[in-house]
């Protein structure tokens, strides 16, 4: 995204709104992911790769 | 899918996902970045601003999508119970696949509630109303926690997945209330403006693009994450079994040396 993009975003009325909406959207599902990835990987290192249906 | 290098006799580094993840997957998760990234830049960026609600129209292209997919995901959820309870092999992949997307669809309700009041903030010039649209949204979310702790309730997993097959069936009748309920009583919240019953779409152009390419790039995230939430529940079940295996042999090896 170039720059003049950048500024014109920050510059709207009720930006605070506008982008928080977005970061509270974006941080809130990204954290589930990570969570779910996270979780994910520390149990797989129990089972052996033949169990895991998806291999 | 670990490949071991012969030679040397340890693991060989690989490029193959660990956990959860394939390939396939993978390509997913980019896609839905780039998808992602597209979204900001229409909805932030390109996009116009509207001549009512000006810039926080922009708001619209997260907030839209998300309930779409928390719609989506709990029509899965009960199709997925539906299939586990009438279905003749009583699959437990069924269930975990209704788990799964039950926990992706509250996730997005609450996104949906939590980015609705902000929007409500600017339009209404309030957070909250206990109007007909909020209320039911609301009861439909408190409705998907309860399932999500019913889940947890314990026993075997065919009783878990019995039970919270009922309830996912029954909870998925609340989506039709949510969506009509601007039209069934007054609302302080808009009627639909894509999915109108007259086919008349009142949007601009790159407006309905950049609403498309949010829910292009939810969907892709759903998918993604339901993939990988239902295999971790899969691995979880698994580990679950296993540890109840061996705690039934150790007692048998106890009660066989107490026998005289």
């Amino acid at each position: 995204m170039s720059a003049a993009i950048v500024g014109a975003i920050v510059e709207m009325d009720d930006a605070g709104f506008i982008i928080g909406s977005y970061v509270l959207t974006f941080a809130t599902v990204g954290l589930f992911a990570w969570r779910t990835l996270r979780r994910g990987r520390r149990l797989a290192e129990q089972v052996p790769d033949e169990e895991k249906y998806w291999l | 899918m670990t490949t071991t290098d012969l030679d040397a006799g340890t693991p060989a580094r690989t490029s193959a996902p660990r956990g959860t993840g394939t390939r396939a997957t993978r390509v997913l998760g980019i896609a839905t970045v780039v998808a992602m990234a597209w979204l900001v830049a229409f909805g932030l960026g390109f996009s116009p601003a509207d001549r009512d609600q000006e810039e926080s129209v922009r708001i619209l292209y997260v907030h839209v999508p998300t309930i779409w997919i928390a719609y989506l995901a709990f029509v899965v959820t009960a199709i997925s119970s539906g299939c586990y309870l009438f279905g003749r092999k009583k699959s437990l992949g069924f269930d975990r696949v209704a788990g799964a997307s039950a926990e992706i669809g509250v996730v997005f309700m609450a996104v949906t509630l939590i980015v609705g009041a902000l929007w409500g903030r600017l339009t209404w010039g309030v957070f909250w109303q206990w109007d007909a649209r909020l209320t039911t949204t609301a009861l439909l979310f408190v409705t998907y926690i309860g399932y999500l702790a019913v889940r947890r309730l314990g026993g075997s997993h065919h009783q878990r997945a019995k039970r919270s097959a009922v309830l996912g069936l029954l909870a998925v009748l609340e989506i039709p209330l949510v969506h009509w309920s601007v039209r069934l009583w007054r609302s302080l919240h808009q009627e639909a403006t894509v999915l109108r019953t007259d086919g008349d779409i009142s949007m601009d152009g790159l407006m309905l693009f950049s609403l498309f390419v949010g829910v292009i790039a939810f969907t892709l995230l759903y998918v993604w994450l339901l993939l990988h939430r239902s295999r971790t529940m899969f691995l979880e079940d698994l580990i679950e079994d296993r540890g109840l295996d061996q705690a039934l042999a150790a007692r048998r090896a106890e009660a066989e040396e107490v026998r005289p």
